[in-house]
């Protein structure tokens, strides 16, 4: 390999043919630098952007605009306002826009929809957490306006051994 | 802020120049991001609901085992510059000293993790070790991820796995940064080999802080992008046996040629870069990145007998706007930042 033909300082590792509408033939050899610099290479990008994949899915998918209107229920984001921000609104928007994601995710992630790696353990009867002190106090608060003391005491019981351990 | 003061004295963990390889690779850091089940995603939480989430998450965090006694810190109540002091020290985000609303991270006092609430996740939990210690961090960020498991449900899908508010994270959340210093490969105009290396893979390449930021002082992180499909120790070890190992020969062979056939060069940019630090007057953050860099190869390859390493690696933190300015103990203008980089190097530099 020789050098760049343009700062001679660097081994030439981008080799171009052109040929010109005369038939006649050019050939560079350049080093990465001056064929950025030339403009000839774009830099580096290994995996495009959220919103280059979102323009991709949208140029091509044929039903478009009936995707781009899809809404989660839960969050109430349409796949249009995700597709602004980049950012999806609720974990339900994963099977709500599960369409046009699947592609997404297929080009993000080298062509894979399916999880392999850690799960989070399911084993035994489902254990209380911090989660669950929220829904519980709000239940408490609603014992006690309705006047249910035995109930209220069972939930701050409860409430007790959730904060207390 | 007491904390914050003492810790920009010294140099963190992930700066410790030590463990395997670490004459090439600064530091390794894995981050998980994580999600509250049952609740939205924080582009459409309200600020009471981000507020529930913080204390939601701190309490879980204070609850579980191993992370007691770890420092918790209000972004809110921090002012811009402790929070850029933190983003310095790689222990926040710059998006996540930037953003609004409830937003909190808590560290141990090694800073080898960190876990910061309310980012683009509501939970992304990281683990920073110098050297190639690939390993000893998963091992220690699933362990504290099983622990917060305990006392929290995390958004999971049985097909799509941990939930992110980004696809592009989603599945094992899994971010793996390894940080290498490749001064050599720069000299010797090759570092295109480690671009090719890394787009073969599907792997980023970005500068020292991270995403959109130069390659300050030489300095290359790179980082997975796929993190669905694959096991969290498939995406490890791609680093582990096969890119880093690649490129930690490739800077070795440039070193060795530069000693080899370049000397002469190769000690002019070491000396040039001494001369610089112990006489210069005014001085930028990213000259003296780029000197340090040098002095450091200079170690490294043997030529510089009188410098400590741990010297340079307090001096790359140090020299940064944020932690000079807490050092001085007060805000500094452009220029008198430069003024002060320049006498904290020289000072350093001629106590060795």
């Amino acid at each position: 390999m020789g050098l760049c033909e343009r700062c001679r300082k660097a081994q030439a590792t981008f080799h171009l043919t052109n040929i010109d509408a005369s038939g006649a033939k050019q050939e560079r050899h350049l080093c990465e630098r001056c064929a950025i610099e030339e403009g000839l290479v774009q830099i580096a990008k290994p995996v495009p952007d959220v919103a280059e994949l979102l323009e991709g899915l949208v140029a091509t998918g044929k039903s478009a605009s009936a995707l781009a209107n899809i809404v989660c229920e839960e969050c109430g984001i349409s796949y249009v306002e995700f597709r602004n921000q980049g950012l999806l609104g609720c974990p339900n928007d994963y099977d709500a826009f599960e369409e046009p994601l699947r592609r997404l995710l297929e080009r993000a992630h080298d062509g894979a929809t399916q999880h392999v790696g850690k799960a989070p353990k399911a084993v035994g009867p489902r254990r209380l957490v911090i989660q669950d002190l929220r829904r519980l106090k709000r239940r408490l608060a609603e014992a006690i306006a309705a006047e249910d003391y035995e109930r209220a005491a069972r939930l701050r019981d409860e409430i007790r051994q959730l904060e207390g351990s | 802020m007491k904390p914050l003061d003492e810790v920009t004295r010294q140099a963190s963990e992930w700066l410790r120049g030590v463990g395997p390889l670490s004459d090439i690779v600064i530091s390794s850091r894995i981050r998980l991001a994580r999600n509250v089940r049952g609740y939205v995603f924080l582009s459409r939480a309200d600020a009471d609901t981000r507020t529930e989430l913080a204390e939601l998450l701190q309490a879980a965090i204070r609850r579980s085992r191993d992370l007691e006694g770890l420092v918790h810190l209000d972004l809110e109540r921090l002012d811009d510059l402790d929070r850029a002091v933190l983003v310095e020290r790689h222990l926040i985000s710059r998006q996540h000293a930037e953003g609004s609303g409830a937003r909190r991270v808590a560290f141990d006092g090694n800073e080898v993790a960190a876990l910061m609430i309310n980012e683009e996740d509501h939970l992304r939990v990281q683990v920073m070790r110098s050297g190639l210690q690939l390993d000893q961090a998963w091992e220690q960020i699933s362990s504290i991820d099983d622990a917060l498991q305990e006392n929290l449900e995390f958004a999971f899908h049985p097909k799509y796995g941990y939930l992110t508010a980004c696809p592009t994270n989603v599945g094992t959340g899994i971010r793996v940064s390894v940080m290498l210093h490749l001064p050599a490969l720069r000299l010797t105009n090759e570092l295109e080999k480690v671009f090719q290396a890394a787009k073969e893979m599907r792997l980023a390449i970005r500068g020292f802080h991270g995403e959109g930021t130069e390659a300050l002082g030489d300095l290359f992180q790179i980082s997975n992008q796929v993190t669905l499909g694959r096991t969290e120790i498939e995406i490890i070890e791609d680093f582990r046996d096969a890119i880093i190992p690649r490129i930690v020969e490739y800077e070795r062979a440039a070193r060795t040629s530069l000693l080899k056939n370049r000397l002469h060069a190769l000690d002019d940019k070491i000396w040039r870069a001494l001369g610089t630090l112990q006489n210069a007057r005014l001085i930028s953050s990213s000259e003296a990145m780029q000197y340090l860099s040098h002095l450091r190869m200079g170690v490294h390859t043997g030529r510089l007998k009188n410098i400590e390493l741990q010297t340079l690696n307090e001096l790359f933190l140090q020299t940064q706007p944020a932690h000079l300015q807490k050092l001085q103990g007060e805000r500094l203008t452009g220029e008198q930042r430069s003024y002060v980089r320049a006498s904290l190097i020289r000072a350093r530099l001629s106590r060795n």
